[in-house]
């Protein structure tokens, strides 16, 4: 064995925009080994949730990701309703499942593009990113936020789906479906991307089972594990889909499963959309009184797997404790064996292979004039403009139909 | 049925370490048991059965530090929740990171935030806090009036 040459990522880089370091250790092009220090961004909000009231830790857990922010709410949602038996209404949950399956979409529109940017593919990613834009509008017409959309609440969503609203989002979903197709046809058929993903960062059945690794990232090592399908809860049992998977475990594979997963989350909407009609529009609340003694266990498919929510309460009207699992946690572990073997350039795609959590919320920043240093808006300014803002895709929507 | 099926087993197998079985429903059991049994049981679980260990949850109450080790059978939805308590002096429990690699991570959060302390971890160094916390303070500790 030759001398081995330490390559950081991190806690720095443009691979991640969130902070976390990981040394290689190489031996020529070669990684042999890896080792990380996480914490970097560490918040602390498993105790924080403790302090806070079950309506104010939805505020709190949509903020644990800037991407998959109503996963966390979900799961959060699943487990306090399971702890007080509370039986939410049909039209909630198709509301939930549309808003989980929405986020889905851009999610996995939003790693295409991050893929193809790590593979020095910009073409793609300027495109991902561009038919996303669509879907986070309709985010905005439907909950006034194109992320933290605060949709969840115990026992109920906060805002409902009215009839306009439905043939606004059946517009976007057909002409984001041609976008898809675009995307898979010219992503799946290009020698490039095959040459740079297919046999890199290789996952077998036995590591996924070992590292209990979830989401596409399991799906496309052939472990069909869904929490949608397995621990069925919001409007998945009501509609027809089914679960992606794929055999060869290695960065093609992952793609393929995003890929054709945004096919069934079309499909899952439109039909939540049509189970809409069906139901009494308004009714997306019940109740709730009290949160009683006892512990729940909340479960729910974020785009990169299962997110766990563990809500242990007394009777008051916050937790006692609170455990939140997300799924990059489990799937980051797996880089270990993904990585070791490959050269240095294949290592990082291997790490975005799995989807790590990256925040994705930085919208609008420009506050200062460099020249004179003059304030160009102040925080009324910027909140008037994102108002506006809504109230122009709003009034957009109104006019297409 | 499955959920039914598998409580059977387990209290076949294990008479002496069940300590309490609870079912909240036909997906979410919970059910306590010995601390120093959580090796065997684990085994069985992952093993014999085909569990997939998802997390575990420490917290800590008036009867010592307790841990919730999460199960998914990932057929049938079940989450089987295994209990332990340990003691509030010296927390000390066998690492299952020898089994599987899953709860490698979790329990040096654990050792981080309770000071509960892995036996046997391939790997017990801090996950979070490396280089910025004091040691022996540990976070996510209470204090109850005795």
């Amino acid at each position: 064995m030759g001398k081995k040459t330490l390559i950081p990522i991190g806690p720095y880089h443009p691979l991640q925009e969130e902070p976390e370091l990981f040394k290689l250790y190489c031996d020529g092009e070669i990684v042999k080994d890896v080792k990380w220090e996480t914490g970097y961004n560490h918040r602390g909000i498993e105790k924080l949730s403790e302090s806070k009231t079950y309506e104010q830790i939805f505020f709190l857990v949509e903020r644990i990701c800037g991407i998959c922010s109503s996963s966390h709410p979900f799961a959060f949602a699943n487990a306090v309703e399971e702890i007080a038996e509370i039986k939410i209404t049909t039209r909630t949950k198709y509301i939930r499942t549309i808003i989980g399956e929405l986020e889905r979409l851009h999610s996995h529109l939003l790693w295409v593009g991050l893929a193809g940017h790590f593979l020095g593919y910009n073409t793609v990613f300027m495109w991902a990113w561009k038919y996303r834009e669509p879907v986070l509008d309709l985010f905005e017409m439907i909950s006034g936020n194109r992320n933290s959309y605060a949709m969840f609440k115990v026992g109920g969503v906060r805002r409902d789906i009215e009839e306009n609203k439905i043939q606004a989002i059946q517009k976007v979903l057909d002409d984001v479906r041609k976008k898809i197709d675009l995307l898979t046809g010219a992503v799946m058929d290009d020698p490039v991307i095959h040459a740079r993903t297919r046999g890199v960062g290789i996952l077998t059945k036995q590591d996924i089972i070992d590292y209990g690794a979830v989401g596409p990232t399991a799906r496309a090592s052939g472990v069909p594990i869904d929490v949608r399908k397995d621990d069925p809860y919001a409007a998945y049992p009501l509609v027809d889909w089914k679960i992606i998977t794929a055999e060869e475990g290695d960065v093609f594979a992952k793609a393929k499963v995003r890929l054709l997963e945004m096919y069934e989350s079309i499909s899952i909407i439109e039909q939540c959309l049509a189970g809409l009609k069906k139901e009494k529009e308004g009714d997306i609340s019940v109740k709730v009184k009290e949160i009683p003694e006892g512990v729940g266990f909340g479960r729910a498919e974020a785009p990169r797997g299962e997110v766990f929510h563990f809500v242990q309460s007394d009777g008051s009207n916050s937790p006692v404790r609170h455990k939140i699992r997300a799924p990059s946690y489990v799937n980051i572990a797996t880089f270990k064996k993904s990585c070791i073997g490959q050269s240095i350039a294949d290592a990082t795609i291997s790490l975005a292979a799995v989807d790590p959590c990256y925040c994705c919320t930085e919208r609008l920043a420009a506050a200062y004039d460099l020249n004179s240093q003059e304030r160009i808006m102040n925080a009324n300014e910027l909140i008037n403009n994102s108002v506006n803002r809504t109230k122009e895709i709003k009034e957009s929507t109104r006019r297409t139909i | 049925m499955e959920t039914v099926s598998i409580i059977e087993k387990l209290k076949e197998n294990f008479t002496s370490d069940i300590v309490d079985i609870t079912v909240k429903n036909d997906k979410r059991v919970i059910i306590s048991i010995s601390k120093d049994s959580i090796v065997n049981v684990a085994d069985y679980l992952f093993r014999k059965e085909g569990f997939r260990f998802i997390i575990a949850s420490a917290l800590q109450s008036k009867r010592g530090f307790e841990i919730y080790y999460h199960f998914s059978n990932d057929t049938s939805g079940l989450v089987l929740n295994i209990h332990v308590i340990l003691d509030s002096e010296i927390p000390r429990i066998e690492s299952l990171s020898n089994m599987f690699n899953a709860s490698n991570w979790i329990e040096r959060e654990m050792h981080e935030l309770y000071g509960i302390n892995f036996l046997n971890h391939p790997n017990q160094e801090k996950l979070i806090s490396e280089g910025n916390w004091a040691e022996g303070v540990y976070p996510m500790r209470k204090e109850f009036k005795k």
